[in-house]
């Protein structure tokens, strides 16, 4: 499934870096460590976080992940916005706490790596 | 890195201390100058967990330093050297989940203490050379051929 028809099934806006839209989504994660995230975190993951800031966009970036769901409704900050929109990199966003984005995923055929 | 070696590599980046904002950019360029290079896919990959962990480490401990890659036909080589604290208790360190890191900075989700540990499980080859006072290179060395292939 597409980072598009994701956040069309789960009701999601894009809040960022909509040119990735049509990335391919392969797995996914959750986490709110950076570091949990680059070590087990796999190319094409959507990664459902509470995280904000532009470090959430590098961290994607560099483990090419195919979006990022900012849930709970938080906002994502100004400088990450500007980042993920430079290099497209989808940064969705929902009032769902992330235990329920990631039920919601998983209901829609994305599974974690175990 | 021999001298004879035509294609060997070498590049240093600037690490500021609670540079936050700057964070993750030298581990962008090292990926996209090992993809430039034409190097394997995982390979870049791991380099740039381990250049994103040590650049991390540079901003959240230290007082300010460097990383530098080496790259030539057999290896990647990432060292992060830094002018300082240094580390106290390496074994302590290097321990999954234990972590110096201030509230501030656990909040924006660092300082799990997961970054050296990532780190080795990076690289083929791993060290830790600190003096407390003075400052701590970490060199990670991924293998691209097989030494003396």
């Amino acid at each position: 499934m597409t980072v598009q028809e994701i956040a069309d099934a789960l009701g999601m806006a894009c809040v960022a870096g909509s040119s990735g839209m049509d990335r391919e989504v392969t797995s996914g994660y959750a986490s709110d460590l950076l570091s949990d995230v680059m070590g087990h975190a796999r190319d094409g993951a959507i990664w459902v976080t509470s995280q904000v800031h532009q470090n959430v966009v590098a961290v994607a970036l560099l483990l090419n992940l195919s979006a990022v769901v900012i849930a709970g409704g938080l906002q994502l900050m100004e400088d990450a916005a500007a980042r993920a929109d430079a290099r497209g990199m989808p940064m969705l966003s929902t009032e769902l706490p992330a235990f329920e984005v990631a039920g919601r995923l998983y209901r829609l055929g994305v599974r974690g790596e175990v | 890195m021999t001298a004879r070696d035509e294609h060997a590599l070498e590049m240093d980046f600037a690490v500021g201390r609670h540079d936050f904002a700057a964070a993750g950019e030298v581990a962008s360029r090292v990926k996209q100058v090992l993809r430039q290079l034409g190097i394997a896919s995982d390979l870049v990959r791991r380099a740039a967990v381990a250049t994103y962990e040590a650049e991390m480490n540079l901003v959240i401990h230290s007082n300010g330093g460097k990383v530098v890659l080496r790259v030539d036909s057999e290896r990647i080589v990432v060292e992060a050297c830094d002018l300082g604290p240094g580390i106290p208790d390496i074994e302590l360190a290097m321990r999954e989940g234990y972590s110096t890191a201030s509230d501030e900075v656990r909040e924006m989700g660092f300082g799990a203490g997961m970054g050296l540990p990532n780190m080795r499980r990076c690289s083929d080859s791993f060290k830790i050379d600190s003096s407390v006072g003075r400052g701590t290179t970490v060199t990670t060395v991924i293998y691209i051929a097989e030494p003396g292939s």
